[in-house]
């Protein structure tokens, strides 16, 4: 055939890039129903029911799940938290001295603290009374909890609270000093609590890491009064050799960590909105 | 011989290679209003921040009242004390509303009861007319409002002398005429000002001197009929020129 000059002949039937679109998405869904068809014929619900959502199994996670395990890993939490959030802050503000071995301390223990497997933290710490003896963790086993997550998440928190320092506008300092205030002064007075301002919705974020983390406690080999939600539902599941109270102790991870992360987003808008 | 409110002698100053002071040597007497004019990059903000030594001088000296604070054993927190500040971005402290943007210095620096300082405060406030917004945030402010806060939080310490910088030029234009006017009744009650402006009626109607900048020198000084009235510097001229008729 002759080489013809490529045009579209009015009339002719082509796919319009919406017509594509349409007929794509059209598949997806297909494809989507039958994946759902296939898990709801050939999912063996009975033992899935049996083996992860059993029940009489549940019932035996109540009251402990919330008067022990729930308040436990709060303890933890807010412990760990309010720590992280002190010295986090101390890091920080090493971190933006001017006088430079504060900047190389902080430095040093950020990038550690942040690199490491929080895990591994928790490990060295039931190691301490060995390396050093007769040193003990004030406060026990929430003390030694406590430590690990503040450990962990003051390197976190620094990062977080060293962006909100460095956003307060310079002019605020220049304010400060003008009208005679010390650095140290403007810092405390001026600076800080606009910076704290600033990262209430990342450190919203930073909390809900810890609540996570505070799972880690389990490898600190606690005994049961000082339980958490994840060695709570781990040791009912072993005794019941069945996963449902690690489903429950999961359910009652979401029902703290989802509304927090809703509260953090909503926070984040509020910032952008404001001025 | 009663000092100089303030006395600058051969101020250089570099930002990196950059030299935006190349000698300056200049006096204000006490009670006198002094405009710095001149166009943009000339040193005029340099000049006046190097004043309350929020930019340090490279070389030369800087005296206060007698006392130069240029001296690294001056203690710089107590000269700033008397030295109220002005900015061009009023940098209210905006998580305070206007009364504890004007109480804070006086308690925490001057340690004034918190009783003495809300008097005060509520006394310069009404004093610049923004009495009534004493409880607003900065934020809930025009930008005329803001900048009468930030100058009662300036009086609010007793300076014995005011430095502005470009009070006005963040200003909506409708709003500038209400801080100038709080600017001209501070110079009629006798405060020392050094003010660096681009308001030429305000500089000619109050100052009693007026500097032309240019370079990082000071091209011409002498009081405003002359200077701005009949400049005798084609550099000056030239100026004047482009700010007055602006459309040539």
């Amino acid at each position: 055939m002759a080489d013809q000059p490529k045009t579209v002949e009015p009339g002719r039937v082509r796919l319009s890039p919406r017509k594509r679109q349409r007929i794509s998405r059209t598949v997806q869904y297909v494809v989507l129903a039958a994946a759902l068809v296939a898990v709801v014929r050939y999912a063996d619900w009975q033992s899935l029911a049996q083996n992860f959502a059993k029940l009489d199994v549940a019932e035996q996670a109540l009251p402990d799940l919330f008067t022990v395990a729930l308040r436990n890993t709060i303890v933890y939490t807010v412990g760990g938290f309010i720590l992280s959030f002190v010295f986090g802050l101390l890091l920080a503000l090493m971190r933006l001295s001017q006088i430079k071995p504060y900047r190389w301390i902080a430095i040093i223990y950020i990038e550690i603290f942040r690199g490491l497997p929080a895990l591994l933290i928790f490990l060295m710490i039931t190691f301490l009374p060995l390396a050093l003896p007769g040193f003990q963790v004030p406060g026990g086993t929430y003390g030694q909890g406590i430590l690990g997550l503040g450990l962990v998440g003051a390197a976190y928190q620094a990062e977080v609270f060293r962006a909100g320092l460095q956003a307060v506008p310079r002019g605020q300092t220049e304010a400060a000093r003008s009208l005679g205030m010390s650095a140290t002064r403007a810092q405390i007075t001026v600076v800080i609590p606009q910076a704290i301002r600033m990262v209430i919705p990342p450190t919203t974020n930073q909390f809900v890491a810890l609540l996570k983390d505070s799972s880690l406690v389990l490898f600190l080999g606690v005994s049961s009064e000082y339980v958490e939600l994840a060695k709570f539902g781990n040791d009912l599941a072993s005794q019941y050799a069945n996963a449902t109270p690690i489903m429950v102790a999961g359910v009652t991870y979401l029902i703290v960590t989802i509304p927090l992360g809703y509260l953090a987003s909503r926070l984040e808008g509020r910032k952008g909105g404001k001025r | 011989m009663t000092a100089h409110a303030i006395e600058l002698r051969d101020l250089h100053k570099y930002f990196g290679g950059n030299q935006v002071l190349k000698g300056i040597d200049m006096t204000v007497e006490p009670g006198q209003v002094v405009c710095v004019i001149g166009p943009s990059g000339s040193g005029k903000s340099t000049l006046l921040r190097c004043v309350n030594l929020l930019e340090t001088p490279t070389v030369g000296k800087v005296f206060v009242e007698g006392v130069e604070v240029t001296d690294p054993d001056v203690d710089i927190d107590a000269v700033r004390r008397r030295i109220g500040m002005v900015f061009q971005q009023f940098n209210l402290f905006p998580h305070m509303t206007a009364l504890q943007n004007v109480m804070i210095a006086q308690q925490r620096v001057l340690k004034r009861s918190r009783k003495e300082a809300e008097v005060v405060a509520r006394d310069n406030l009404e004093k610049v007319g923004v009495g009534a917004k004493c409880d607003a945030l900065p934020g809930q402010l025009s930008g005329g409002q803001q900048q009468r806060v930030a100058i009662a939080r300036a009086l609010a310490m007793s300076p014995s002398l005011m430095l502005f910088d470009e009070p006005t030029s963040a200003l909506d234009p409708e709003l500038v005429g209400d801080v100038l006017s709080v600017m001209r009744k501070l110079a009629e009650e006798g405060m020392t000002m050094l003010v660096v402006t681009h308001e030429m009626g305000f500089a000619r109607e109050v100052a009693d001197r007026v500097v032309f900048m240019d370079g990082g020198v000071v091209v011409e000084d002498g009081v405003p009929a002359q200077v701005i009235g009949d400049p005798q510097q084609e550099r000056t001229r030239t100026f004047l020129h482009r700010v007055l008729h602006p459309e040539g």
